[in-house]
């Protein structure tokens, strides 16, 4: 219990998906397929490329650390001064694609962690707790 | 809750603050004595600093005879351990959204 302070956190999903890792690939990466998904944006598989992903809730800003085709993908995510890497990781299987998404944010004991906390944080939990609210 | 969250970032904004609650954290309970001698600040701004600190409900206090001790409250820091929770919601959805596009999209 007493490592709370310095932990990582980090979220994984994971799924198996019915379809190549080429083709999900595309819809990770294109941006008129992101803006179907997960949010509009400019988004380009060029590492160092810097973009934005709108939503009604807030900006994320990104830039794009890695890009592996068909396999590998990583971007910064900062949305309301909270920063986090979000690596996406295609492996092929049997029947399609195992797909997994891990988001990794700075240790709480990081100063990065507490940048803009009083403007930032507050807000985007409660932005976010209502775009969950509506996703139900 | 957005006021639980406001009040505890704003808390452990301050870097001697945050440094004081790390403290306890790793080493568990402390003397306000003890945790002056290596803070770098006087015993009444590590105080103040511990006052603020219980008024987040971040630290406890216990008197013993003229001394206070101090410890962490770990439990304090849910709304961090949230972030997982609500980001985990998040993407899950994300990913039905995802799938639902693929289904459509051509080979």
């Amino acid at each position: 219990m007493n490592q709370t302070s310095t932990e990582t956190l980090s979220v994984v999903v994971e799924r198996e998906l019915a379809h190549p890792p080429e083709k999900i690939w595309r819809a990770l990466t294109q941006p008129q397929l992101i803006e179907e998904w997960l949010l509009k944006g400019d988004f380009k598989a060029d590492v160092g490329h810097r973009f934005n992903l709108s939503a009604d809730w807030g900006v994320v800003d990104c830039q794009v650390l890695v890009v592996e085709p068909n396999k590998s993908l990583a971007y910064t995510w900062a949305a309301y001064s909270l920063k986090s890497v979000v690596t996406w990781t295609l492996t092929p299987s049997s029947t399609g694609t195992h797909l997994r998404m891990e988001q990794t944010g700075f240790r709480p004991d990081q100063p990065q962690f507490y940048q803009g906390a009083q403007a930032g944080w507050p807000r985007f939990f409660a932005n976010l707790e209502q775009v969950l609210a509506r996703m139900d | 809750m957005p006021n639980t969250h406001e009040v505890l970032f704003r808390t452990l904004a301050d870097p001697t603050r945050r440094a004081l609650f790390e403290r306890l954290c790793r080493e568990g309970e402390q003397t306000v004595g003890a945790l002056t001698a290596r803070a770098g600040v006087s015993q009444p701004a590590v105080s103040k600093h511990l006052g603020v600190l219980k008024q987040a409900g971040l630290v406890r206090d216990r008197h013993e005879g003229r001394q206070t001790h101090y410890s962490a409250q770990l439990a304090a820091l849910a709304p961090l351990i949230d972030w997982t929770r609500q980001m985990a919601g998040f993407w899950q959805s994300r990913f039905d959204q995802l799938e639902d596009l693929l289904k459509r999209m051509d080979q």
